[in-house]
């Protein structure tokens, strides 16, 4: 039981995390230089960001879950149950952040789902 | 090279961080908790510290930096699917490194991830959004 917790609070974290983050790495536009001083710019811009520190907090939520899971669980479990977020993600990607998902993509996120239900039997 | 085709490397290259650096991290972290009890703010703090965890940690924040930057060119309903190859690695690290039992069930459930990543992946990794 404590295990299916662990995978709810580290899932569900993970989702707000990702849609948070990737909202707010959206909204900053594409990263075009990769130089030490670009990234040292880059990384005091992204501090300030809201929603990105609160993206920061859920990971850290669903960091701590995984690493209690990995105390008992065997990471080929942890780490593939953990694709389950994959479908949430797609669903909300596509009603939240506005995101075109095509058919090919839908079966994709459908076979992931499928391969992560066989895993967790 | 054009913007198109450099576009599409630099995804390749991101990708293939994200990819290889997750699993990498969870092997190192499983080593460190692996029969390990936290139950107090002491105990993670003792665990973080410990040499393996640390490993871990330090991989799992070149995973997490390389995808956020990923994240700001391509769309998450590419990126996620695509990086999940991870999923896939990590159950063979578990089953050769790990002496995992990993069951047929798990192995098939791995064998479906791979045919949704293959999927997603067939698509453009820039479709930009509807707004």
């Amino acid at each position: 039981m404590k295990v299916w917790i662990l995978v709810g609070v580290m899932v569900g974290s993970t989702v707000i995390g990702d849609l948070l983050q990737s909202f707010e790495m959206k909204r900053h536009g594409e990263i075009h230089d990769f130089g030490p001083r670009s990234l040292g710019r880059l990384l005091t811009t992204l501090a300030r960001k809201k929603f990105l520190i609160l993206a920061i907090f859920f990971m850290a939520v669903s960091f701590f879950a995984f690493m209690t899971l990995l105390e008992t669980a065997d990471l080929s479990f942890a780490v593939p149950v953990s694709a389950a977020t994959l479908v949430f993600e797609t669903i909300l990607a596509r009603v939240i952040l506005k995101e075109r998902v095509d058919v090919r993509r839908w079966l994709g996120a459908g076979l992931v789902a499928c391969g992560v239900w066989l895993l967790a039997l | 090279m054009d913007r198109a085709a450099s576009l599409r490397w630099k995804t390749r290259v991101f990708a293939l961080i994200v990819i290889l650096s997750n699993p990498l991290g969870g092997y190192w972290l499983d080593r460190g908790m692996r029969g390990r009890t936290t139950a107090s703010a002491v105990d993670y703090l003792e665990a973080i510290f410990s040499p393996w965890v640390m490993l871990g940690i330090l991989v799992l924040i070149l995973w997490l930096v390389a995808r956020m930057a990923l994240l700001s060119w391509a769309d998450l309903s590419y990126v996620l699917p695509v990086t999940s190859l991870g999923y896939v690695i990590t159950a063979a690290v578990g089953h050769f490194l790990l002496n995992e039992q990993v069951t047929a069930q798990r192995w098939a459930g791995t064998l479906f991830i791979v045919a949704g990543t293959i999927l997603v992946g067939l698509g453009t990794p820039h479709s930009g959004s509807e707004s």
